[in-house]
């Protein structure tokens, strides 16, 4: 399978790769996936509390390369957004920037639940 | 930077050696003939030598020319033994015993042979890959006619025993097909000596070029025959019509020539480098796991699992320089990792952490070090974007995690 360029220098030099410190009040952590279905994904944000803002974001994966690439990219796009913009990164955008082909895409819906899910986490503790 | 890719993928094609194709040139332009023209010399060069290479596999093999039928390659050997057979003998019975780890060639020929109203039974293995000669006994009905069980597995190199099965088939009166594509011209096979009596495998598994493969068919003791799958001229005793691909005929008849000679030394070559590579990962990495049994094994394949790591992104850190491959499911279309290693109840997280190596007559010291070097580089990069490896190595009990199944 031919990958694009973006998704091999997200593949060969992931962004944002490691760990935040989860027991902090303004870190959420998303972990999503299973070992057994070969991707597991970790994703994590520290959050701005007076402005809302994303300020880090850090992550790690266990599976393929369209499933880093994906997490890669979604840090990224993470850093400097607001809660809300960070809630609207939908997977197709993903799909469209790394040209995921169909059988990946799979990884790109990963990346959004891992997204959702580490936003969740926050607000969780934030109540 | 290297100029080549080093190739440690040989059980999925071997490159065609030279000398191969070397032989095959002149039957392309000079010699053109068809074999079965019988009224000029283009058809009785191109027939002799079809002959000639029918002997050179007969004899790497131990059978008689006679019993060789070429076809296409070893899925359609497969297809016609496995159909060929349930239609040939349907006033003898109506039922297959196979296994569960057999190539898609196989399995798909006995799914086909369940819809034509056959029965089959799909033998479990065991953790090593082999299977238990009981559980075969115990499954064989008066209804049996075949017992289709391979010479060594494609992904693991495990290699079954096939002269017992060959005894409990004689001793019930049942025929004993094996697909050996990956046996053959790698190890000694001799399907006359282990009773099989039926046997497919393929060129381009053993040096020889891609598109021609033949089907063992025994001739005496017992006169064994399939019903032709393929309709037309009667070619290859009416078993299967087609005009011969003459120069591919004489490529596996080369290969086959050159096997004969030279897989003893090479197969003793290709285990000590596989024994170092497999020694290398042991020593130098943490939670490794070789797959299938070590013993009963091919001496040029190993099965590595490097646990916490999938396959397929493993494989990116290092497949512009070496081609290997993976049981994980991101290697293919679907998303279930291989069928084979979930046979072995190696568990779904380790099958997606398999690598495949299949060294060859062309691997040399040199690729064998540098690929020990960037595997464990490629696994050491991974490990460390691995959550699951992180949670791992702070002594969390990954079967105790409650994963979001997707």
């Amino acid at each position: 399978m031919a990958y694009s360029e973006k998704l091999l220098d997200h593949f060969k030099n992931p962004k944002n790769v490691g760990t935040l410190d989860k027991s902090k009040k303004n870190v959420g952590t998303g972990l999503v996936g299973a070992p057994e279905c070969g991707d597991v994904m970790r994703l994590q944000i520290e959050v701005d509390e007076d402005t809302n803002t994303i300020v880090d974001a850090k992550f790690k994966t266990f599976g393929c390369g369209s499933a880093i690439a994906s997490s890669s990219l979604a840090t990224e796009w993470l850093k400097g957004k607001s809660i809300e913009d960070a809630l609207a990164i939908d997977n197709m955008a993903i799909v469209e920037e790394l040209a995921l082909p169909p059988v990946k895409i799979h990884c790109s819906v990963l990346a959004e639940d891992a997204i959702k899910s580490a936003i969740a986490d926050y607000k969780k503790k934030n109540e | 930077m290297k100029n080549r890719v080093i190739y440690l993928d040989n059980n999925a094609t071997t490159p065609t050696d030279p000398r191969v194709v070397e032989a095959m040139l002149p039957y392309f332009y000079e010699i053109p003939g068809n074999a079965a023209s019988r009224n000029h010399p283009y058809g009785w060069q191109a027939e002799e030598a079809v002959d000639y290479a029918r002997e050179q596999i007969a004899q790497l093999i131990q059978v008689d020319p006679k019993e060789i039928i070429f076809t296409s390659g070893a899925t359609e050997s497969d297809n016609l033994a496995i159909k060929g057979v349930f239609e040939m003998y349907s006033s003898k019975g109506n039922h297959i015993i196979t296994t569960k780890v057999e190539h898609k060639a196989v399995l798909d020929s006995c799914k086909k042979v369940e819809k034509m109203g056959g029965e089959v039974t799909y033998l479990d293995v065991q953790n090593d890959g082999l299977i238990d000669l009981n559980e075969l006994e115990a499954a064989i009905t008066d209804k049996t006619i075949l017992i289709s069980i391979m010479w060594a597995n494609n992904e693991t190199g495990v290699i079954q025993p096939m002269k017992e099965i060959g005894d409990i088939c004689k001793k019930h009166g049942i025929l004993f097909m094996s697909d050996a594509t990956q046996a053959v011209g790698k190890i000694a096979v001799n399907p006359r000596e282990v009773g099989v009596h039926l046997m497919a495998f393929s060129a381009h598994k053993m040096y020889g070029p891609k598109g021609v493969g033949a089907l063992f068919v025994n001739r005496k003791n017992p006169r064994v025959k399939v019903t032709a799958q393929m309709d037309g001229g009667g070619h290859e005793r009416g078993m299967r019509s087609g005009t011969l691909n003459v120069p591919g005929i004489v490529g596996f008849g080369k290969a086959a020539e050159l096997s004969s000679k030279e897989m003893a030394t090479d197969a003793a070559r290709l285990s000590k480098l596989r024994d170092k590579l497999e020694a290398a990962f042991v020593s130098h990495l943490e939670e490794v796991y070789i797959n299938g049994n070590t013993e009963h094994r091919m001496p040029h394949v190993t099965n590595i699992s490097f646990k916490h790591v999938e396959g397929e992104g493993l494989m990116m850190t290092f497949n512009q320089e070496i081609a290997v491959s993976s049981g994980s499911a991101c290697t293919s279309a679907s998303l279930e990792p291989s069928y084979v290693l979930v046979a072995l109840g190696l568990g779904d997280d380790l099958a997606h952490s398999s690598l495949r190596f299949s060294l060859g007559r062309f691997t040399t010291d040199e690729d064998i070090d540098f690929a020990i070097k960037a595997v464990e580089e490629g696994v050491t990069h991974m490990r460390d974007l691995s959550p699951i490896w992180e949670m791992y190595k702070e002594g969390i009990d990954l079967s105790a995690v409650e994963w979001s199944e997707h």
